[in-house]
């Protein structure tokens, strides 16, 4: 069997995981980064939308500054984020955007003079400044006081991602694709390295690092409906979880976004909704107006995806073989603004499903688009419980984002994250003298193999391993969804406790050899409804609504008690519930717990603190009409 | 009553010393709306379990999973069942290695492109933390993703005639790359730099024209003009060379 030594080794080849290595690599150190897939197929090429930075070139972010992108961050976390590692991130981000151009990433510019923009379907004009001229420009995003996402065009993801991947090869780091870490090596609370499965040969493969990265995406494919790559499966969370020694950090805290399409969940714009479409259910009847009548479609993401739900479950929803959705209209705008405007929608509606969106309704329902929760670590990336582990992007909950995440802050997280932890693993890798324990590698190599023959030969069992994924993602959909509550959560509970005994018994039917992808499968399926047992069982546990956490049996946000932070640990390996412990959900309070300026909402102030009169009853209207001009 | 598709499928593990090459058919109902990917994911699920196949983010934006669908490489997530006849055949894409099935090995031949072509932006300058970025025209950007927008399907090189005969062949992929840095004013090589990566029988000057490549790529990039541009400009380097003017020194 191959023992491969590097300095660091990071588990993903996305932004996040890719920008540290840049940082391994400029420090004369040895990195490899493995991924499931060529490392510019990472699910990072897939963020179209761009990077939040506070440079403030534009006419519409003029007066912009780290500090009001601090703020805007903690609001949309709804206080639920660690106030450090947002100022850090709100500092670092300019910069960083401004290596990356440096690398070579095309950023759209300032073009000076006069040009018109749509706000709520209404033209406005705006005058950008000469001295400008070629400076990064910024487009406007949802919860944000100033137009501050730096973007490429429709394609920031995957033009950062290429330039990234680039400056790899320029540096000799190496990408080792289509390869799976199927488990960490570690022994009395110090990492070494993993246990990998090649997706090519099947053979096992070590490799033995100073330090190990985890970056490896969100999980949202424990959900059967889902915006995310295939490849945002848990692989790296599952690793983190199974050494019983690391915890994950709010794993209730999911996004959901309104417009996924159906069949396949791929998303199109809140452009839509934003130049002026609606949504129509089975009878082709308006419907958000009755729900929220001020604000209709454009309500925040969380609200729409709330009352769309709740519609389906009235039973307003449209049939498919591909279960109940609802429509999205935006024939009203015509040819002209959907092939120019929304190009990107129309190009997915006929591609993809055979719609022409000027003529026909686009079937949407809403879908899981991010996870906030993931690998806890502190604000040097540092993984909890395990030395030398790191973890950033969407797989870490390095907790920026806390309960709610704002568009254009998850892109710029990957890079700004990346290279903040990249230069921390360069000090901590500097320092560190490791020596392996062949026996722990061996019984780390071992274990897997058990696992493997086991899977091949039906030793534990002859579930199919599709099956069980389908209950699992069947079950949490039901239970841990957009609405939540003590019973559903539940029946969610105890139902993901009999499919994890059904995960336990997984055979395969395939002969597993080579590049099996059955046996993939079935080799992160347990660990798979571990997570979703996190999800649901710290949501169950979770008595408050706080952004995306939405509990219809305790509506209001509960400062008093709950401005903390899950952490889920699953402790022994046969355990059928997860530990969890909490935290604070932040060390220092720049910004005391308030009112975000949008969404209704009740608030139960933290002790010694006064209700702020604009989270309560009508006033809280007014308020919210006012955080909209 | 849906049509039913009838799939012939080619299958081989390389690694399954049992394994020979050969066809399998599977027939599945036609539902609405359906992909490749959503067929393919079921016949995995439901007939076959061992299949082989790549996709990844499934919505034509990474370029995962290119195959040859009915005789013509293109990408199986965005090709709908009903622009197919009732009976689909699937091959994997040529050229590249195989891993077993429909899956190829795209990320070998490409990191080596990208090593041979060295992409990425040759600077002699120093990134400056504290400094204002440096401009650039709006324009000059927007070009630049222009041609940044491939997904490295290896649609165009599995297509390519050239690519077909002889290993070393760069393709249209790399020479659009190149074309990509040509244009990029951060990037200091000179004409005789490029010259000296594709002024030759493995880059500019292998092709044969047969325009395939733009044919099928996905995502719709001028290949062919970038071959054009690019030949004209070698061609013009060529000459210079010849007659060494002082002024093409650099």
């Amino acid at each position: 069997m191959q023992t491969i030594y590097t300095d660091v080794l990071v588990i993903g080849a996305g932004l996040a995981g890719e920008r540290a290595a840049i940082e391994a690599g400029q420090a004369g150190l040895s990195a490899i980064c493995l991924s499931l897939v060529p490392a510019r197929r990472s699910h990072s090429s897939a963020a179209q939308g761009g990077m939040q930075a506070a440079l403030g070139n534009s006419a519409m972010g003029e007066g912009d500054s780290p500090d009001v992108h601090f703020e805007d961050t903690v609001k949309g976390s709804d206080w639920g984020c660690d106030q450090e590692v947002a100022r850090l991130f709100a500092d670092s981000a300019p910069i960083e955007m401004r290596r990356l151009a440096h690398w070579g990433v095309p950023w759209n510019r300032v073009v000076p003079g006069k040009s018109k923009y749509f706000k709520g379907g209404k033209e406005f004009e705006k005058v950008e400044k000469d001295e400008n001229r070629g400076l990064i420009t910024a487009r406007a995003f949802g919860g944000t006081a100033k137009w501050r996402t730096c973007y490429v065009s429709d394609g920031t993801g995957h033009s950062v991602l290429f330039t990234v991947d680039n400056r790899c090869a320029q540096l000799g780091v190496e990408v080792h694709d289509k390869t799976e870490a199927i488990a960490l090596i570690h022994d009395a609370g110090v990492c070494y390295g993993a246990v990998v499965r090649c997706l090519k040969t099947g053979e096992l493969r070590v490799y033995l690092s100073k330090a190990t990265m985890i970056a490896t995406g969100g999980f949202g494919r424990i959900y059967p409906n889902t915006t995310n790559a295939v490849v945002c499966d848990g692989g790296g969370h599952i690793a983190a979880i199974n050494t019983g020694a690391v915890p994950m950090g709010n794993m209730e805290a999911v996004q959901f976004h309104p417009t996924g399409i159906v069949p396949t969940d791929i998303l199109v714009t809140e452009g839509c909704r934003g130049d002026g479409g609606t949504l129509l259910d089975v009878n082709e009847e308006r419907f958000m107006h009755i729900y929220e009548p001020e604000k209709a479609e454009l309500a925040s993401r969380d609200v729409v995806s709330r009352w769309m739900t709740h519609h389906i479950r009235e039973g307003k929803g449209v049939k498919s073989p591909y279960g109940d959705h609802l429509w999205l209209d935006i024939r009203h705008l015509g040819e002209k603004h959907i092939t120019g405007k929304l190009r990107e929608v129309y190009e997915i509606c006929t591609s993809f499903l055979g719609v022409d969106p000027i003529h026909q309704l686009i079937p949407v329902r809403p879908t899981q688009h991010y996870s906030m929760g993931g690998v806890r670590t502190n604000k040097d990336g540092a993984a909890y419980g395990l030395k030398g582990l790191f973890s950033a992007g969407e797989a870490a909950c390095w907790d920026m984002h806390g309960f709610n995440r704002l568009g254009g802050n998850s892109l710029a997280e990957t890079v700004v994250a990346g290279g903040i932890v990249g230069r921390k693993i360069v000090e901590y890798v500097k320092g560190a003298e490791v020596s392996f324990n062949s026996s722990v590698i061996d019984a780390a190599v071992a274990a897997q193999r058990q696992r493997i023959s086991d899977l091949t030969g039906g030793a534990k069992g002859k579930e199919n391993v599709y099956a069980v994924r389908a209950a699992m993602q069947d079950s949490l959909n039901r239970g841990a969804n957009i609405f939540r509550n003590d019973a559903d959560l539940k029946t969610c509970v105890a139902e993901l406790q009999e499919v994890l005994g059904r995960a336990r018994k997984v055979g395969l039917a395939s002969d597993g050899l080579g590049a099996n992808p059955e046996l993939a499968a079935a080799l992160k399926i347990e660990g798979q409804v571990k997570m979703a047992l996190m999800v649901a069982y710290g949501a169950l546990q979770r008595t408050e609504s706080r952004g995306s956490h939405n509990r219809e049996d305790y509506t209001a946000r509960n400062d008093r008690d709950w401005l903390k932070r899950t952490l889920a640990y699953w402790k022994n390996p046969g355990d059928d519930l997860p530990t969890l412990e909490y935290e604070p959900a932040s060390s220092v309070l720049d910004l005391p717990p308030g009112y975000r300026g949008y969404g209704k909402m009740d608030i139960i102030p933290m002790e010694g603190q006064e209700a702020e009169k604009p989270a309560e009853g009508a006033s809280g209207k007014k308020s919210a009409e006012k955080g909209d001009k | 009553m849906a049509r039913l598709l009838k799939f012939n499928i080619f299958r081989y593990n390389p690694q399954n010393p049992e394994s020979v090459p050969h066809m399998d058919e599977f027939v599945l109902e036609e539902t609405d709306s359906m992909t490749l990917f959503i067929a393919l994911n079921r016949i995995r699920e439901e007939k076959d379990s061992s299949l082989q196949f790549d996709f990844c983010c499934r919505a034509g934006i990474c370029g995962s999973c290119g195959m040859v669908i009915n005789g013509r490489p293109g990408l199986a997530c965005h090709t709908k069942t009903k622009d197919l006849p009732s009976e689909i055949t699937l091959l994997p894409l040529p050229v590249f290695r195989l891993v077993g099935d429909l899956s190829v090995d795209t990320g070998s031949w490409f990191r080596e492109m990208y090593n041979k072509v060295e992409s990425w932006v040759h600077t002699s300058k120093q990134f400056d933390p504290a400094a204002e970025e440096e401009r650039m025209e709006n324009d000059v950007a927007e070009a630049i993703y222009e041609l940044d927008r491939c997904v490295e399907c290896g649609c165009c090189v599995s297509a390519c005639g050239t690519a077909r005969m002889r290993d070393d062949f760069l393709g249209a992929v790399a020479l659009n790359r190149v074309a990509r840095f040509v244009i990029d004013p951060r990037d200091e090589r000179t004409d005789k730099e490029y010259y000296e990566i594709v002024g030759n029988d493995n880059g500019i000057f292998g092709c044969m024209g047969l325009l395939a490549c733009e044919d099928v790529c996905p995502k719709h990039l001028p290949l062919q003009d970038q071959l054009a541009f690019l030949r004209r400009k070698m061609g013009i380097t060529a000459i210079k060379s010849l007659f060494s003017c002082k002024s093409c020194k650099k």
